[in-house]
Protein backbone atom coordinates (compact mmCIF):
# COMPACT_ATOMS: atom_id res chain seq x y z
CA UNK A 1 0.00 0.00 0.00
CA UNK A 2 2.97 2.31 -0.41
CA UNK A 3 1.52 4.50 -3.09
CA UNK A 4 1.81 1.82 -5.75
CA UNK A 5 -1.92 1.22 -6.20
CA UNK A 6 -3.50 3.97 -8.25
CA UNK A 7 -6.11 6.05 -6.46
CA UNK A 8 -9.32 5.84 -8.43
CA UNK A 9 -11.70 7.46 -5.97
CA UNK A 10 -14.40 9.41 -7.75
CA UNK A 11 -16.37 12.50 -6.83
CA UNK A 12 -19.64 10.55 -7.01
CA UNK A 13 -18.44 7.87 -4.60
CA UNK A 14 -17.29 10.28 -1.90
CA UNK A 15 -20.35 12.47 -2.44
CA UNK A 16 -22.65 9.48 -1.85
CA UNK A 17 -20.90 8.60 1.39
CA UNK A 18 -20.91 12.23 2.50
CA UNK A 19 -24.59 12.75 1.69
CA UNK A 20 -25.56 9.61 3.64
CA UNK A 21 -23.80 10.99 6.70
CA UNK A 22 -25.08 14.56 6.23
CA UNK A 23 -28.74 13.66 5.82
CA UNK A 24 -28.56 11.12 8.66
CA UNK A 25 -27.07 13.83 10.88
CA UNK A 26 -29.78 16.34 9.99
CA UNK A 27 -32.55 13.81 10.65
CA UNK A 28 -31.09 12.69 13.97
CA UNK A 29 -30.66 16.26 15.13
CA UNK A 30 -34.45 16.62 15.00
CA UNK A 31 -34.51 14.60 18.23
CA UNK A 32 -32.55 17.33 19.97
CA UNK A 33 -34.56 18.45 23.05
CA UNK A 34 -37.29 15.93 22.11
CA UNK A 35 -35.77 12.59 23.05
CA UNK A 36 -37.59 10.49 25.66
CA UNK A 37 -34.84 11.03 28.21
CA UNK A 38 -32.21 13.68 28.86
CA UNK A 39 -29.49 11.02 28.64
CA UNK A 40 -30.83 9.75 25.32
CA UNK A 41 -31.14 13.29 24.01
CA UNK A 42 -27.42 13.79 24.48
CA UNK A 43 -26.59 10.39 23.02
CA UNK A 44 -28.55 11.10 19.83
CA UNK A 45 -27.05 14.58 19.52
CA UNK A 46 -23.59 13.03 19.91
CA UNK A 47 -24.31 10.54 17.16
CA UNK A 48 -25.70 13.26 14.89
CA UNK A 49 -22.55 15.32 15.44
CA UNK A 50 -20.34 12.32 14.66
CA UNK A 51 -22.19 11.83 11.38
CA UNK A 52 -21.92 15.54 10.62
CA UNK A 53 -18.19 15.44 11.31
CA UNK A 54 -17.73 12.60 8.84
CA UNK A 55 -19.96 14.39 6.33
CA UNK A 56 -17.83 17.53 6.51
CA UNK A 57 -14.61 15.64 5.83
CA UNK A 58 -16.17 13.64 3.01
CA UNK A 59 -17.85 16.59 1.31
CA UNK A 60 -14.67 18.66 1.52
CA UNK A 61 -12.79 15.81 -0.13
CA UNK A 62 -15.56 15.35 -2.71
CA UNK A 63 -15.32 19.04 -3.59
CA UNK A 64 -11.59 18.70 -4.14
CA UNK A 65 -12.03 15.61 -6.33
CA UNK A 66 -14.61 17.46 -8.41
CA UNK A 67 -12.21 20.34 -8.87
CA UNK A 68 -14.96 22.86 -9.55
CA UNK A 69 -14.22 24.99 -6.51
CA UNK A 70 -17.11 23.76 -4.39
CA UNK A 71 -16.36 23.43 -0.68
CA UNK A 72 -18.33 21.55 1.99
CA UNK A 73 -20.78 24.44 2.42
CA UNK A 74 -21.45 24.76 -1.29
CA UNK A 75 -22.16 21.03 -1.49
CA UNK A 76 -24.30 20.88 1.65
CA UNK A 77 -26.27 24.09 1.28
CA UNK A 78 -26.41 24.96 -2.38
CA UNK A 79 -27.59 21.76 -4.01
CA UNK A 80 -31.22 20.84 -4.65
CA UNK A 81 -32.72 17.46 -3.84
CA UNK A 82 -32.06 16.00 -7.29
CA UNK A 83 -28.36 16.63 -6.77
CA UNK A 84 -28.19 14.73 -3.49
CA UNK A 85 -26.83 11.18 -3.66
CA UNK A 86 -27.83 9.76 -0.28
CA UNK A 87 -29.78 6.52 0.03
CA UNK A 88 -33.51 6.85 0.73
CA UNK A 89 -33.21 5.24 4.15
CA UNK A 90 -31.47 8.21 5.76
CA UNK A 91 -34.01 10.78 4.54
CA UNK A 92 -37.07 8.87 5.80
CA UNK A 93 -38.83 10.61 8.69
CA UNK A 94 -37.80 9.68 12.22
CA UNK A 95 -41.17 8.14 13.03
CA UNK A 96 -41.35 6.95 16.61
CA UNK A 97 -38.26 6.10 18.61
CA UNK A 98 -38.34 2.51 17.31
CA UNK A 99 -38.19 3.67 13.68
CA UNK A 100 -35.27 5.96 14.49
CA UNK A 101 -33.43 3.08 16.13
CA UNK A 102 -34.16 0.70 13.24
CA UNK A 103 -32.82 3.27 10.78
CA UNK A 104 -29.72 3.87 12.87
CA UNK A 105 -29.09 0.15 13.36
CA UNK A 106 -29.27 -0.56 9.64
CA UNK A 107 -27.27 2.51 8.63
CA UNK A 108 -24.51 2.10 11.19
CA UNK A 109 -24.15 -1.61 10.39
CA UNK A 110 -23.57 -0.70 6.75
CA UNK A 111 -21.27 2.23 7.48
CA UNK A 112 -19.10 0.11 9.77
CA UNK A 113 -18.40 -2.40 6.99
CA UNK A 114 -18.02 0.23 4.32
CA UNK A 115 -15.66 2.44 6.32
CA UNK A 116 -13.67 -0.56 7.51
CA UNK A 117 -12.98 -1.55 3.92
CA UNK A 118 -12.14 2.02 2.92
CA UNK A 119 -9.78 2.40 5.88
CA UNK A 120 -7.62 -0.30 4.28
CA UNK A 121 -8.00 1.03 0.76
CA UNK A 122 -5.39 2.63 -1.47
CA UNK A 123 -6.75 6.19 -1.10
CA UNK A 124 -4.92 7.49 1.95
CA UNK A 125 -7.13 10.54 2.35
CA UNK A 126 -10.28 8.47 2.30
CA UNK A 127 -8.66 5.81 4.50
CA UNK A 128 -7.94 8.44 7.13
CA UNK A 129 -11.52 9.69 7.15
CA UNK A 130 -12.85 6.13 7.25
CA UNK A 131 -10.54 5.05 10.06
CA UNK A 132 -11.89 7.85 12.22
CA UNK A 133 -15.50 7.24 11.23
CA UNK A 134 -15.43 3.49 11.75
CA UNK A 135 -14.82 3.91 15.49
CA UNK A 136 -17.73 6.32 15.75
CA UNK A 137 -20.07 4.14 13.72
CA UNK A 138 -19.19 1.12 15.83
CA UNK A 139 -20.52 3.07 18.78
CA UNK A 140 -23.64 4.15 16.85
CA UNK A 141 -24.24 0.51 16.02
CA UNK A 142 -23.88 -0.50 19.64
CA UNK A 143 -26.27 2.21 20.73
CA UNK A 144 -28.93 1.26 18.21
CA UNK A 145 -28.47 -2.45 18.93
CA UNK A 146 -28.85 -1.83 22.63
CA UNK A 147 -32.20 -0.11 22.13
CA UNK A 148 -33.40 -2.54 19.48
CA UNK A 149 -32.87 -5.43 21.90
CA UNK A 150 -34.53 -3.62 24.79
CA UNK A 151 -37.54 -2.52 22.79
CA UNK A 152 -37.89 -5.77 20.86
CA UNK A 153 -37.51 -7.92 23.95
CA UNK A 154 -39.40 -5.47 26.15
CA UNK A 155 -43.10 -5.03 26.66
CA UNK A 156 -45.83 -6.13 24.29
CA UNK A 157 -46.20 -2.54 23.09
CA UNK A 158 -42.47 -1.93 22.57
CA UNK A 159 -42.08 -5.27 20.78
CA UNK A 160 -44.96 -4.46 18.42
CA UNK A 161 -43.56 -1.01 17.64
CA UNK A 162 -40.01 -2.29 17.09
CA UNK A 163 -41.26 -5.04 14.79
CA UNK A 164 -43.36 -2.52 12.86
CA UNK A 165 -40.29 -0.29 12.51
CA UNK A 166 -38.12 -3.14 11.20
CA UNK A 167 -40.85 -4.17 8.74
CA UNK A 168 -41.19 -0.59 7.52
CA UNK A 169 -37.48 0.13 7.05
CA UNK A 170 -36.31 -3.29 5.82
CA UNK A 171 -37.14 -2.76 2.10
CA UNK A 172 -34.84 0.29 2.06
CA UNK A 173 -31.86 -1.72 3.26
CA UNK A 174 -31.28 -3.23 -0.18
CA UNK A 175 -30.43 0.16 -1.64
CA UNK A 176 -28.34 0.83 1.46
CA UNK A 177 -26.12 -2.15 0.62
CA UNK A 178 -25.74 -1.32 -3.07
CA UNK A 179 -22.39 -0.04 -4.32
CA UNK A 180 -22.27 3.73 -3.83
CA UNK A 181 -21.73 4.15 -7.53
CA UNK A 182 -23.86 1.61 -9.33
CA UNK A 183 -21.92 0.08 -12.20
CA UNK A 184 -25.22 -0.96 -13.76
CA UNK A 185 -27.11 2.05 -15.12
CA UNK A 186 -30.51 0.41 -15.48
CA UNK A 187 -33.68 2.31 -14.55
CA UNK A 188 -33.54 3.05 -10.85
CA UNK A 189 -36.94 2.10 -9.49
CA UNK A 190 -37.26 -1.25 -7.86
CA UNK A 191 -40.31 -2.94 -9.32
CA UNK A 192 -38.18 -4.50 -12.01
CA UNK A 193 -39.78 -6.44 -14.80
CA UNK A 194 -39.82 -10.21 -14.29
CA UNK A 195 -36.93 -11.89 -16.01
CA UNK A 196 -34.97 -8.67 -16.20
CA UNK A 197 -32.82 -9.52 -13.23
CA UNK A 198 -31.79 -12.99 -14.32
CA UNK A 199 -30.74 -11.70 -17.70
CA UNK A 200 -28.59 -8.84 -16.54
CA UNK A 201 -27.16 -10.00 -13.23
CA UNK A 202 -25.21 -12.95 -11.98
CA UNK A 203 -26.87 -15.40 -9.61
CA UNK A 204 -24.96 -13.90 -6.75
CA UNK A 205 -26.79 -10.63 -7.14
CA UNK A 206 -30.22 -12.15 -7.09
CA UNK A 207 -31.88 -14.01 -4.30
CA UNK A 208 -34.92 -16.17 -4.01
CA UNK A 209 -37.70 -14.70 -1.94
CA UNK A 210 -40.02 -16.81 0.16
CA UNK A 211 -42.35 -17.64 -2.70
CA UNK A 212 -39.52 -18.83 -4.90
CA UNK A 213 -39.64 -15.85 -7.25
CA UNK A 214 -36.36 -14.20 -8.18
CA UNK A 215 -36.10 -10.69 -6.86
CA UNK A 216 -33.68 -8.27 -8.38
CA UNK A 217 -31.74 -6.88 -5.48
CA UNK A 218 -28.81 -4.82 -6.61
CA UNK A 219 -27.11 -4.97 -3.24
CA UNK A 220 -23.41 -5.69 -3.29
CA UNK A 221 -23.50 -9.41 -2.33
CA UNK A 222 -20.40 -9.18 -0.16
CA UNK A 223 -21.55 -6.07 1.68
CA UNK A 224 -25.07 -7.44 2.06
CA UNK A 225 -23.73 -10.68 3.57
CA UNK A 226 -21.54 -8.79 6.03
CA UNK A 227 -24.40 -6.45 6.86
CA UNK A 228 -26.78 -9.34 7.48
CA UNK A 229 -24.20 -11.04 9.69
CA UNK A 230 -24.15 -7.88 11.81
CA UNK A 231 -27.87 -7.15 11.87
CA UNK A 232 -29.38 -10.63 12.16
CA UNK A 233 -27.99 -11.52 15.61
CA UNK A 234 -29.28 -8.21 16.99
CA UNK A 235 -32.77 -8.82 15.64
CA UNK A 236 -32.67 -12.41 16.90
CA UNK A 237 -31.69 -11.28 20.38
CA UNK A 238 -34.48 -8.71 20.20
CA UNK A 239 -36.95 -11.54 19.42
CA UNK A 240 -37.82 -9.75 16.18
CA UNK A 241 -38.70 -11.41 12.90
CA UNK A 242 -36.82 -10.48 9.77
CA UNK A 243 -39.44 -9.60 7.17
CA UNK A 244 -39.40 -11.55 3.91
CA UNK A 245 -37.81 -9.71 1.00
CA UNK A 246 -40.68 -8.81 -1.26
CA UNK A 247 -40.90 -7.17 -4.63
CA UNK A 248 -40.87 -3.69 -3.09
CA UNK A 249 -37.28 -2.54 -3.27
CA UNK A 250 -37.35 1.25 -3.15
CA UNK A 251 -34.22 2.86 -4.53
CA UNK A 252 -33.13 5.85 -6.57
CA UNK A 253 -31.39 7.99 -3.97
CA UNK A 254 -27.98 7.46 -5.56
CA UNK A 255 -29.44 8.70 -8.85
CA UNK A 256 -30.98 11.78 -7.20
CA UNK A 257 -34.53 10.43 -7.25
CA UNK A 258 -35.67 10.92 -3.69
CA UNK A 259 -38.77 10.61 -1.56
CA UNK A 260 -40.79 13.75 -0.94
CA UNK A 261 -39.31 13.91 2.55
CA UNK A 262 -35.89 15.09 1.39
CA UNK A 263 -36.91 18.51 0.08
CA UNK A 264 -38.53 19.43 3.40
CA UNK A 265 -35.40 18.36 5.21
CA UNK A 266 -33.21 20.37 2.84
CA UNK A 267 -35.43 23.44 3.15
CA UNK A 268 -34.87 23.47 6.89
CA UNK A 269 -31.17 22.66 6.62
CA UNK A 270 -30.38 25.14 3.86
CA UNK A 271 -32.63 28.12 4.59
CA UNK A 272 -30.14 30.02 6.71
CA UNK A 273 -27.25 29.67 4.31
CA UNK A 274 -29.41 30.56 1.32
CA UNK A 275 -30.92 33.59 3.04
CA UNK A 276 -27.57 34.79 4.39
CA UNK A 277 -24.84 33.42 2.11
CA UNK A 278 -21.60 32.88 3.97
CA UNK A 279 -23.18 33.41 7.40
CA UNK A 280 -20.88 32.38 10.23
CA UNK A 281 -21.41 31.71 13.92
CA UNK B 1 -22.67 17.90 32.85
CA UNK B 2 -20.28 17.69 35.76
CA UNK B 3 -22.73 18.14 38.60
CA UNK B 4 -25.08 15.21 39.19
CA UNK B 5 -28.10 17.49 39.25
CA UNK B 6 -27.51 18.66 35.71
CA UNK B 7 -27.82 15.19 34.27
CA UNK B 8 -31.27 14.75 35.73
CA UNK B 9 -34.49 15.68 34.07
CA UNK B 10 -34.90 19.29 33.07
CA UNK B 11 -37.50 21.23 35.00
CA UNK B 12 -40.93 21.63 33.53
CA UNK B 13 -40.95 18.32 31.66
CA UNK B 14 -43.41 16.41 33.77
CA UNK B 15 -43.79 13.51 31.35
CA UNK B 16 -40.04 13.02 31.43
CA UNK B 17 -39.98 13.36 35.16
CA UNK B 18 -42.47 10.54 35.38
CA UNK B 19 -40.37 8.40 33.07
CA UNK B 20 -37.23 9.21 35.01
CA UNK B 21 -38.95 8.21 38.20
CA UNK B 22 -39.31 4.69 36.86
CA UNK B 23 -35.68 4.49 35.81
CA UNK B 24 -33.19 3.95 38.62
CA UNK B 25 -30.35 6.32 39.37
CA UNK B 26 -26.74 5.26 38.76
CA UNK B 27 -23.55 6.73 40.16
CA UNK B 28 -20.76 7.14 37.66
CA UNK B 29 -17.05 6.70 38.39
CA UNK B 30 -14.42 7.55 35.81
CA UNK B 31 -10.75 6.63 35.85
CA UNK B 32 -8.90 9.55 34.29
CA UNK B 33 -5.92 7.45 33.24
CA UNK B 34 -4.09 4.27 34.05
CA UNK B 35 -2.61 4.20 37.51
CA UNK B 36 -5.21 6.51 39.02
CA UNK B 37 -8.30 5.43 40.92
CA UNK B 38 -11.86 5.77 39.63
CA UNK B 39 -13.35 9.07 40.79
CA UNK B 40 -17.01 9.84 41.27
CA UNK B 41 -18.11 12.27 38.59
CA UNK B 42 -21.89 12.35 38.86
CA UNK B 43 -25.01 10.32 38.29
CA UNK B 44 -27.60 9.54 35.64
CA UNK B 45 -30.86 7.71 35.04
CA UNK B 46 -30.91 4.52 33.01
CA UNK B 47 -33.08 1.46 32.66
CA UNK B 48 -30.25 -1.03 33.22
CA UNK B 49 -26.52 -1.36 33.73
CA UNK B 50 -25.56 -1.56 30.05
CA UNK B 51 -27.51 1.56 29.09
CA UNK B 52 -26.17 3.33 32.18
CA UNK B 53 -22.63 2.59 31.01
CA UNK B 54 -23.50 3.75 27.53
CA UNK B 55 -24.99 7.02 28.72
CA UNK B 56 -22.08 7.57 31.10
CA UNK B 57 -19.76 7.45 28.11
CA UNK B 58 -21.80 10.21 26.44
CA UNK B 59 -22.24 12.36 29.51
CA UNK B 60 -18.93 12.12 31.32
CA UNK B 61 -16.20 11.21 28.84
CA UNK B 62 -16.94 13.61 26.01
CA UNK B 63 -13.60 15.32 26.28
CA UNK B 64 -11.35 12.33 26.79
CA UNK B 65 -11.78 12.46 30.55
CA UNK B 66 -11.33 8.76 31.05
CA UNK B 67 -10.05 5.35 30.11
CA UNK B 68 -12.47 3.34 32.23
CA UNK B 69 -15.98 3.81 33.61
CA UNK B 70 -17.83 2.18 36.49
CA UNK B 71 -21.55 2.56 37.04
CA UNK B 72 -23.11 1.57 40.35
CA UNK B 73 -26.80 1.58 41.28
CA UNK B 74 -27.20 4.51 43.65
CA UNK B 75 -29.45 2.36 45.80
CA UNK B 76 -26.54 -0.02 46.38
CA UNK B 77 -24.38 2.62 48.00
CA UNK B 78 -24.40 2.76 51.78
CA UNK B 79 -23.37 6.25 52.77
CA UNK B 80 -22.41 7.85 56.04
CA UNK B 81 -25.03 10.18 57.39
CA UNK B 82 -24.43 13.92 57.84
CA UNK B 83 -26.01 13.54 61.29
CA UNK B 84 -23.19 11.24 62.33
CA UNK B 85 -20.50 13.64 61.16
CA UNK B 86 -19.29 14.48 64.65
CA UNK B 87 -18.96 10.91 65.74
CA UNK B 88 -17.44 9.81 62.46
CA UNK B 89 -14.91 12.45 61.63
CA UNK B 90 -14.25 14.89 64.46
CA UNK B 91 -12.30 12.51 66.69
CA UNK B 92 -9.59 12.40 64.05
CA UNK B 93 -8.98 16.12 64.35
CA UNK B 94 -6.83 16.09 67.51
CA UNK B 95 -4.92 12.89 66.88
CA UNK B 96 -1.91 14.49 65.38
CA UNK B 97 0.17 11.36 65.95
CA UNK B 98 -1.70 9.83 63.01
CA UNK B 99 0.15 12.14 60.66
CA UNK B 100 3.68 11.23 59.62
CA UNK B 101 4.84 14.78 60.36
CA UNK B 102 4.29 14.08 64.07
CA UNK B 103 7.37 11.94 64.16
CA UNK B 104 10.88 13.33 64.19
CA UNK B 105 13.06 11.77 61.60
CA UNK B 106 16.38 10.82 63.11
CA UNK B 107 19.28 12.35 61.32
CA UNK B 108 21.33 10.12 59.12
CA UNK B 109 18.53 7.76 58.13
CA UNK B 110 18.68 7.42 54.37
CA UNK B 111 15.79 6.80 52.01
CA UNK B 112 13.08 8.05 54.34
Amino acid sequence: MTGTAPVTTTFEEVLGLGDDALIAAQRLSEWCARAPEMEEDIALANIALDQLGAARLLLTYAGELEGAGRDEDALAYLRDDREFRNVLLVELPNGDFAVTMAKLLFLAACQVHRYRALAEGPDERLAGIAAKAVKECTYHLEHAALWTVRLGDGTEESHARMQRAVDEIWPYTHELCEPVVDPDPRPPFGLAAPGHAGAARSDAATAASGDGAVRPTRADPQLRAAWLATVEPVLAEATLTIPPDGAYLPRGGRQGLHTEHLSYLLAEMQVLHRAHPGARW
Amino acid sequence: MTAPQESRTAPGRTDDAAAAASWPLWEVFVRPRRGLAHVHVGSLHAADAATALHHARDLYTRRQEGVSIWVVPSAQITASSPDEKDAFFDPAADKIYRHPTFYQVPEGVPHL
